[in-house]
């Protein structure tokens, strides 16, 4: 009977010791104003520029036309062209002497040639003469269809009255996103680069400060076991990523327009799961190096860079060498970017990413086993 | 003289940045061209053929024949072929309703449906053009294959040509950015990083109370690094040249004269943030997020012209950009110095400005 006792007051004792623990931890935390500043406005700096400036929409095209018989038709599609907000004439010249120039001094994207007299009725086939400058090839693509469709628009409205047999019509739509907006891919990968660096980056930097200022032997000495001493760490970090993750999450509803379309909850499960894989991979990290400067070099040429790279959401997967392919596999962050992909902006439910939270999970597992035992051969 | 050999020694004693010096470039020029493709190709689609006929048959083969899609699964309904989707398997679906040939060849017309992932609007945007594109081929041929002998080709043709990049090539366009990236980072942030260093160990204090005059320290610590910039930036043509096979176009002259001009402006930066930072952690900090600005709003890849109107301004104020505008030109499209001289004019006016800022905040901070 009393050892049971005893047995109950030390496992009371010992909740007492862990909330001590935490306590302390969070005074850490929030000490320290320099990191609590990257934690809070990293991630609207991120959405701002992301959710703004990137896009990879293509507006504001300059265009040269060059119409060396100013008639009617000519100037029709010229008006048409004006009309469209995709382009901007710059210059309308009758010969095309100064396309390099204008190419070259970076003027004009598109060069738009019409052939004499267009207007005139003959049945030989004329030929409009498209240039782009293909030094950004996606740029130059997407162009090229914008302008092609605008004159395919104008040279066939004459013919609607004049029907063409076995016409096969086609009817286009954009799934998930309508209104084309370019900052949806780059949400559910914000999501993943900012919940590394908080959780891995910081924890990382965090833990290996106590190791520099000697503490970590005072902690370890300490009746409490280190494993405590580990999910003590972690948990400030866990509650301020979960914070940030509902700021990134409404910023991004809210003032990017990027809808929420799967369930809240699975959503919530997958990112607290890659969360807790980002801090075990911190805690690993921290484990592995032993000054400030070198995990902090570490998280980011190691981690963060890795990540920019080869989630997907900047350069996509399967463009990449075979080997690039496979090494994106070993990243959390590709499986945990491919959940939020189906489920948030494609409202999946989760017989659809089943496997892919699966790996999530053994992730989480493997890293958190690896980083206990580095952890426990530190200890002799 | 004997400053700049101090320096010298010190760079040539750092276990540090010599790696760095060679290593870098030559990882990230080869590394990274690989990775950061943007090029669109080999789209998955998903083909529903609700017809089985022989005319949609012939379309779908039509389809798989190109380059430019690969046929990822042939299910039944739509739904199906929605799953691929939203489990990112595949990027478009084409759905050839029951009834197509009867509709082409009783009623003159039928319709298919095209439903591409926008999640990705690059990727939707030229998809949904190119997979049109093979239906109004499609289309032109069984026309003409069904009546013979009325000849029926558009009055207007349209040709297009793709100037200084025929083969539509990205790596064209990433490699010289990169080279401009690694330059802007080697030369910014390792001086910074070096002067800080000299900081925390306190020997900045010994230099200090020496006789030597600012500007000699400035320009002592800045001419190293210098040519460190300039020996990366040969070393990145070099590898551009001899492992991409990308032919600079334009004048190597000009280019080097861009490059040395901006390192200059760089290392002034370096030098300011220098003077603010404490630490080498705090000025690895301040790099970093100085870095990933650069690299977000320079236009590496994506169009800076198509950004909202601030992000325009402000990336228009970066040198990162007007360099890199000025690279790509001269190295892709072959760019005298007559057709980018503004380029050139800002830097210059960058370099002095940022020049000037940081020698007077290092007076202030002693």
């Amino acid at each position: 009977m009393r050892t049971k006792e005893k047995n109950i007051s030390q496992k009371q004792r010992g909740i007492k010791v862990l909330r001590a623990f935490i306590h302390k931890e969070f005074l850490h935390v929030f000490r320290d104003k320099r990191t609590l500043l990257i934690m809070f406005v990293l991630p609207i700096v991120q959405i701002l520029i992301f959710g703004f400036a990137l896009t990879n929409e293509v507006k504001n095209i300059r265009l040269l036309v060059v119409n060396p018989t100013n008639d009617v038709a000519s100037q029709q599609l010229i008006e048409k062209i004006k009309a469209s907000s995709y382009f901007t004439i710059k210059h309308v010249e009758p010969t095309p002497r100064n396309v390099d120039n204008y190419f070259k001094n970076s003027e004009i994207h598109c060069a738009l040639i019409l052939p004499e007299n267009m207007s005139s009725k003959s049945n030989e086939t004329t030929e409009i003469q498209i240039i782009t400058d293909a030094s950004d090839p996606n740029f130059s693509k997407i162009a090229i269809n914008y302008l092609s469709a605008t004159i395919t628009d104008f040279l066939n409205k004459p013919n609607v009255v004049q029907k063409m047999p076995m016409q096969i019509k086609t009817e286009t739509r954009m799934l998930y996103n309508p209104s084309m907006n370019g900052s949806m891919n780059f949400v559910p990968g914000l999501i993943a680069l900012i919940m590394m660096i908080v959780c891995t980056t910081l924890t990382a930097v965090s833990i290996v400060r106590e190791k520099e200022f000697g503490m970590m032997e005072v902690l370890l000495v300490s009746p409490i076991r280190p494993i405590f001493v580990l999910i003590s760490k972690a948990i400030p970090y866990f509650l301020l990523s979960s914070v940030n993750l509902i700021i990134i999450l409404v910023l991004s509803n809210v003032v990017l327009n990027v809808p929420i379309r799967g369930s809240l909850f699975l959503i919530v499960f997958v990112s607290m799961l890659y969360i807790l894989t980002c801090l075990a991979l911190g805690l690993l990290v921290s484990n592995v190096t032993s000054s400030q400067a070198f995990a902090m070099m570490f998280s980011m040429a190691g981690i963060l860079l890795p990540i920019i790279l080869f989630t997907g959401f900047i350069f996509p997967i399967e463009n990449m060498p075979i080997g690039f392919q496979w090494f994106s596999n070993i990243l959390p962050s590709r499986w945990f970017f491919l959940i939020m992909q189906s489920v948030m902006l494609k409202g999946r439910g989760f017989a659809d990413v089943w496997l892919e939270i699966l790996v999530l999970f053994t992730m989480m597992i493997v890293l958190t086993a690896i980083s206990l035992k580095k952890f426990k051969i530190r200890l002799q | 003289m004997v400053v700049l050999r101090k320096e010298f020694l010190l760079i040539f004693r750092d276990k540090m940045i010599l790696p760095m010096m060679f290593v870098m470039p030559v990882v990230q020029l080869i590394l990274f061209p690989f990775a950061a493709d943007l090029d669109v190709r080999e789209l998955k689609i998903v083909v529903v053929d609700n017809d089985h006929s022989s005319y949609s048959q012939q379309l779908v083969l039509k389809i798989a024949s190109t380059d430019l899609f690969q046929i990822y699964a042939a299910p039944n309904s739509y739904k199906d072929a929605l799953r691929y989707i939203g489990k990112n398997q595949a990027d478009i679906i084409l759905q050839i309703p029951q009834g197509f040939e009867r509709g082409l060849t009783r009623e003159n017309s039928s319709e298919v449906a095209i439903a591409a992932d926008a999640v990705n609007i690059v990727k939707a945007g030229l998809g949904t053009s190119y997979l049109i594109t093979i239906i109004q081929n499609f289309n032109q041929q069984i026309r003409l294959e069904w009546n013979q002998g009325v000849k029926m080709t558009a009055p207007v043709e349209l040709e297009y040509s793709f100037w200084y990049n025929p083969f539509m090539k990205y790596r064209n366009y990433m490699v010289p950015a990169i080279l401009v990236l690694l330059m802007t980072v080697l030369s910014g942030f390792i001086s910074a990083l070096n002067i800080v260093r000299e900081k925390e160990e306190g020997t900045i204090e010994q230099i200090n109370v020496t006789p030597l005059k600012k500007w000699q320290f400035v320009l002592g610590k800045m001419i190293p690094f210098w040519l460190i910039g300039i020996f990366v930036m040969s070393l990145g043509i070099a590898i551009m040249h001899f492992v991409y096979g990308i032919h600079i176009e334009g004048s190597l002259g000009t280019l080097f004269l861009f490059g040395m001009v901006y390192i200059t402006g760089i290392l002034g930066l370096g030098l300011l943030i220098s003077t603010f930072a404490h630490t080498q952690q705090q000025s690895m900090f301040i790099s970093f997020f100085f870095i990933m600005i650069l690299i977000l709003l320079s236009g590496l890849f994506t169009n800076v012209e198509s950004m909202p109107r601030w992000a325009f301004i402000f990336s228009d104020l970066l040198p990162i950009t007007h360099f890199m505008h000025a690279v790509r030109a001269i190295v892709i499209k072959g760019s005298a110095f007559l057709d980018i001289w503004k380029d050139m004019v800002y830097i210059i006016v960058f370099s002095i400005i940022i020049n000037m800022l940081a020698v007077l905040n290092y007076r202030k901070t002693n």
